[in-house]
Parts: structure tokens; C-alpha cells; sequence
């Protein structure tokens, strides 16, 4: 389970930059709820997923999982509660190191790093099969630098190592927006595969309307750092890309104007 | 220009590149491993000397002072770690901070002299200049080596761990790093104490080898460094893959600079003139990256 209590986080606080990020956000998933997040640029997405992970400070509220208050604890001790997806397919993954040196460091998540061996043979194996089920071909390609991947593939990637120590709750940050629509397909169906198959609690954002809607079981629009609809149910899966054009205008009293979306 | 001369001057050269190879391969953690350009070696490549050669002039066991001097060196490293990731200061300056520091501590260290002077004939100096020539199992070059390979070997075992490799993580991906449960700080703190540890074994063993240590010995280590990484890079970048062979390179690397400087020195430049001919070098390799970079970037838009 994810608590979020009265989250407010302000970014370039008593500047003429100042921007209220995230306005008192509440927002409460059950285990094995997997939402999709839309909303315009600035609404708040990313802030709320990078405020769980625990990117910076926030400015008061808070952020349980399962109960257990992570507010206050630095971002790589949330880690072990969390897989992360990233919008930048560079972002999620060591470019210079192997395939499956990476695979390696996530499978530690969580754990103390101490001065037994960073990778063992038994592990290796492991990766071989966990590898060859995305159907990739990394499988043989395990000692490749990541660098050489594609970005698809790195996502992929990413995915599996979010996934390999189970986390508690599974954050994927727009992470199909920098790929070609059909690798994001071939993602998106993959992320879909993951969660299912492990039971994750998820928060996926998105700029898509129609994945948003397609994927998970509940949906959170959001705008100017509030919630301003939350779907779930037999309700979430009769939505219509017009039915939440509509409520977007209803709740934020402006239509919905973003390129970027409409034409996705 | 004799060209016996020359020859007579290289052995020390390949000597003294091969101590310099160990700091270098120092440098090489901070610059390469952690992507931090770390300036604290032109000091820690004074203490490391300065702890050993007080602590042997004072009746202390020529092993216990080595390992001090790491000690030491590895305190250096642990005071820009904490400048960089406590105070958040940017790492160049960090490193500054320390460095200058270090000036003042090592002439602590040293008893408010500018250099100390240790005789090979009474103490159990582990490489000397006097040997360099010699067919026998104290020329410098021989223990530098076995040294060399020691050190090579240690690292190659410590960044294959858990710990070692979240390191390599830090360096390589920050933002991942921390999402993957890794202690971005601490694993930098950690780099930079190792790092100026192998500094400060290169400056103890310098000071053996020239039998005095002076408190500006440092100054432009990092170029000499930076000079070694870069030339390891250009040779040997594609050839050495593997983590231990890199290593090597670097040391190679810093034994081809003393060679070429040992030539430039012979064909007759002021020696006076030597940093200013390093810095401009360092500057030209360095800039080869970017200027490349840019000439793709001209041709994509065209």
C-alpha cells in the first residue's frame, strides 16, 4: 500500500520562479493497483513519482509504503522499496558496464554492498533466462556494454531490473515517450507482462491517453499539482479519450490544450 | 647531444614513470572510475612522502611508514570526499581546498621544513636513484614493477565486488545508482580515500627513490596524471579491454611520458619550461574529444 498525505513540494521557493510543483497531493493505492497518470506539461507527474522515489525534499506532507513513513529517508534507502522506470532510456542504466553488470548491481538493490564478488556464475545463469524471455537476443550478448543497446532495448533492460529484486511499488516515469511508437507498444505490452506477472503496484505516467486508458486498472489525471480525477474499476475501463477531454475541462475549468497529448 | 647520454638517463626515467604510473593509475580511479577530476593528488603527492620519510627518520619501520603514508594519503581523500559530498562543494574545488590545505600539513608533517632529506645508506629505503643502473634485485625499477603489479592485482579483485562495483555504478550513472540502493556519497568518499592512498604510496615511494621528499613534489601531479591516463587511452584503448590491462596502460602510459620528457630534456629544453610543455600537451589530448565531437555535429546539420 502507498500513502500520500497533503505532499506539497515548491520548486524555486520565494523566487519569480517559484512553482508550486505538487499542491497538497493525496493520493492512497492498494496492492496490485496498477494506475496510469495523465496530465499536461507541469501538472505534477514526474514531480509526484520523483517526490515518492525521493529525488529531493519534500516540502511537508507525507509518504508511507505499507505503512512504513519513507519521507525523510535519502533516496537510495527508498530504493529498496522501489523499481524505477525514467522517461530517458540513458538514465535507468550504467552505459559502460556490461549487461549484465547491470542486472548485477540491481539484483543487490537493497541489500549491504560488501566485498564478495559482484557478480557470480549462479546469478549469470539467472540473467541468461531472465534475458532470453524478453525475447531480445541480450541473452547473448550478456558482457556488452549497455552503451551499444538501443534505447528500446535499454528500457527493456531497465524493466527487468526493476523488477528482479521485487519491488513494493513500481514507478515508470513516461518511460515509452522517448522510444518510436512501436517499440513503445513492444515496452508498454512488456511493462504490462512484468507487472501482472509479478503482482506490482504501479504508478505509470503517461502522455498517452489511449495507453493510459488501455493500461492498468485505475487512472489519475492530474493538473497544476492536484488530482483532479481518479478512476478506477468497471468505470476506468469504459473511458473514452473525449470522456476525459470532457472531465479535464469540467475539474480544471480550462479545456485541454496540449499538443503533445491530442495528437498522440 | 650524445646519444650515450640518453641512454644512461633512461633507465631512471623508466623508474620514475613507473612510481608516477602508481599515482597515475590514482588519478585514473577519481578521472575515469568516478568521473571526478580530483586536483587533492598535487597535495597528497607531498604527505604520502613527508609521513614516511619523518616517521623512517624517526626510528619508525620502513612497512609500518608506507602504510601510513596511505594512511595518510587516504585522510587527504576522505577531507575533498567530505567537502564534495557534505558541504556540497563542486569536486575541482573540493580538491583545490584540500590541496591547499595539504601545503600546511605537509610542512607540519615535515617539521616546518621545506624538505627533509633520507640517506639510503642508513635507512631501508625500498627503491633508490643509486640503484637504477644496477643488475640486482634493488634496482628500483624491479621493486616498482613488483609494486606495480600489487597494486594493480588488489584493485583489479576490489572493483569486481559488490562494493567495487557499486563504485564503477557512481561513476558511470549517479541517478541510477541511487535507484538501484547505491550510497551515491559514501561510494564517492571511498573513491577518492583510495585514490589519494595510491597517491601517497607513489609520493613515499618518489621520496625513497630521490632520497629526499620536498614539499612541492606534487605540484602538477594531476597533469602528469591526467598526461598518463590520456596517453593510455590513445595507445591502448582499443587494444586493452579488460580492467587490470587498463590499469596497466596507465602506468605504461606514464613511463612513456618520462621517456619523452627525458628526450625533450636531451635535445636541449629549459627545464624550467618543462610543466608549461605538459600542460599545453594535456590541453591538446584533452581537447581531441571535443574537437572531434564537433566536427560531427557540423556534418549532421549539413
Amino acid at each position: 500500500m502507498l500513502e500520500l498525505v497533503n505532499v506539497r513540494k515548491t520548486f524555486n521557493p520565494k523566487t519569480v520562479n517559484e512553482k508550486v510543483a505538487l499542491d497538497e497531493v493525496n493520493l492512497r493505492l492498494a496492492d496490485g493497483d496498477f494506475v496510469t497518470v495523465i496530465g499536461g506539461n507541469g501538472a505534477g507527474k514526474s514531480t509526484m513519482l520523483n517526490a515518492i522515489a525521493g529525488v529531493w525534499p519534500i516540502d511537508s506532507g507525507r509518504i508511507a509504503i505499507d505503512g512504513y513513513e519513507i519521507t525523510h529517508l535519502p533516496e537510495y534507502r527508498r530504493a529498496a522499496l522501489l523499481g524505477r522506470v525514467f522517461q530517458d532510456p540513458m538514465t535507468g542504466t550504467a552505459a559502460t558496464m556490461q549487461i549484465e553488470e547491470n542486472l548485477a548491481l540491481a539484483a543487490r538493490r537493497g541489500q549491504k554492498r560488501t566485498l564478495k564478488a559482484g557478480i557470480t556464475r549462479q546469478e549469470r545463469e539467472t540473467y541468461r533466462e531472465k534475458l532470453a524471455k524478453l525475447g531480445l537476443g541480450l541473452e547473448d550478448r550478456m558482457t556488452a556494454k549497455v552503451g551499444l543497446l538501443s534505447g528500446g532495448q535499454r528500457q527493456a533492460l531497465t524493466l527487468l531490473m526493476a523488477a528482479l529484486k521485487k519491488p513494493k511499488l513500481l514507478l515508470l516515469d513516461e518511460h515509452t515517450a522517448a522510444l518510436d511508437p512501436r517499440t513503445a507498444q513492444k515496452v508498454l505490452a512488456l511493462s504490462e507482462q512484468i507487472v501482472t506477472e509479478n503482482n506490482l503496484m504501479t504508478l505509470m505516467v503517461t502522455h498517452n491517453m489511449r495507453d493510459a486508458i488501455r493500461y492498468g486498472n485505475r487512472l489519475v489525471m492530474m493538473n497544476e499539482g492536484r488530482v483532479i480525477l481518479d478512476v478506477s474499476g468497471e468505470e476506468k475501463k469504459h473511458l473514452t479519450v473525449e470522456m476525459l477531454m470532457d472531465a479535464f475541462a469540467r475539474a480544471s475549468g480550462e479545456a485541454f490544450a496540449n499538443d503533445r497529448i491530442l495528437l498522440s | 647531444m650524445n646519444l650515450t647520454s640518453l641512454l644512461n638517463s633512461l633507465p631512471g626515467a623508466v623508474a620514475q614513470g613507473l612510481i608516477w604510473g602508481i599515482m597515475a593509475i590514482g588519478v585514473y580511479i577519481t578521472y575515469k572510475v568516478l568521473d571526478l577530476a580530483d586536483l587533492t593528488v598535487d597535495g597528497s603527492m607531498a604527505t604520502g612522502g613527508a609521513v614516511c620519510v619523518m616517521l623512517m627518520l624517526n626510528g619508525c619501520n620502513v612497512w609500518l611508514a608506507l602504510a601510513c603514508a596511505v594512511l595518510a594519503g587516504m585522510l587527504a581523500g576522505l577531507m575533498t570526499g567530505i567537502f564534495h559530498t557534505a558541504m556540497g562543494i563542486p569536486p575541482i574545488l573540493s580538491g583545490i581546498l584540500t590541496q591547499l590545505s595539504l601545503y600546511s600539513i605537509n610542512l607540519a608533517i615535515m617539521g616546518f621544513k621545506a624538505n627533509q632529506g633520507i640517506n639510503v645508506t642508513k635507512y631501508a629505503l625500498i627503491v633508490s636513484q643509486r640503484n637504477v643502473r644496477e643488475l640486482s634485485l634493488s634496482n628500483p625499477i624491479l621493486t616498482s614493477l613488483v609494486v606495480l603489479a600489487l597494486v594493480i592485482a588488489v584493485l583489479y579483485w576490489f572493483f569486481g565486488t559488490e562494493l567495487g562495483s557499486s563504485l564503477r555504478a557512481t561513476g558511470a550513472n549517479a541517478a541510477m545508482s541511487r535507484a538501484q540502493g547505491i550510497n551515491t556519497n559514501v561510494c564517492k568518499i571511498l573513491g577518492l580515500m583510495i585514490s589519494n592512498g595510491i597517491v601517497a604510496l607513489s609520493s613515499a615511494m618518489l621520496s625513497h627513490y630521490q632520497g629526499f621528499v620536498d614539499v612541492n613534489m606534487g605540484r602538477g601531479a594531476i597533469v602528469i596524471g591526467l598526461a598518463a591516463v590520456i596517453i593510455s587511452d590513445v595507445l591502448f584503448g582499443k587494444l586493452f579491454r579488460n580492467f587490470a590491462l587498463k590499469l596497466a596502460g596507465v602506468a605504461i602510459g606514464a613511463v612513456i611520458y618520462y621517456i619523452v620528457i627525458q628526450i625533450v630534456l636531451w635535445l636541449g629544453l629549459n627545464t624550467n619550461l618543462l610543466k608549461l610543455l605538459s600542460a599545453l600537451i594535456v590541453a591538446v589530448f584533452l581537447a581531441v574529444p571535443y574537437w572531434k565531437g564537433n566536427r560531427k555535429g557540423g556534418r549532421g546539420h549539413a
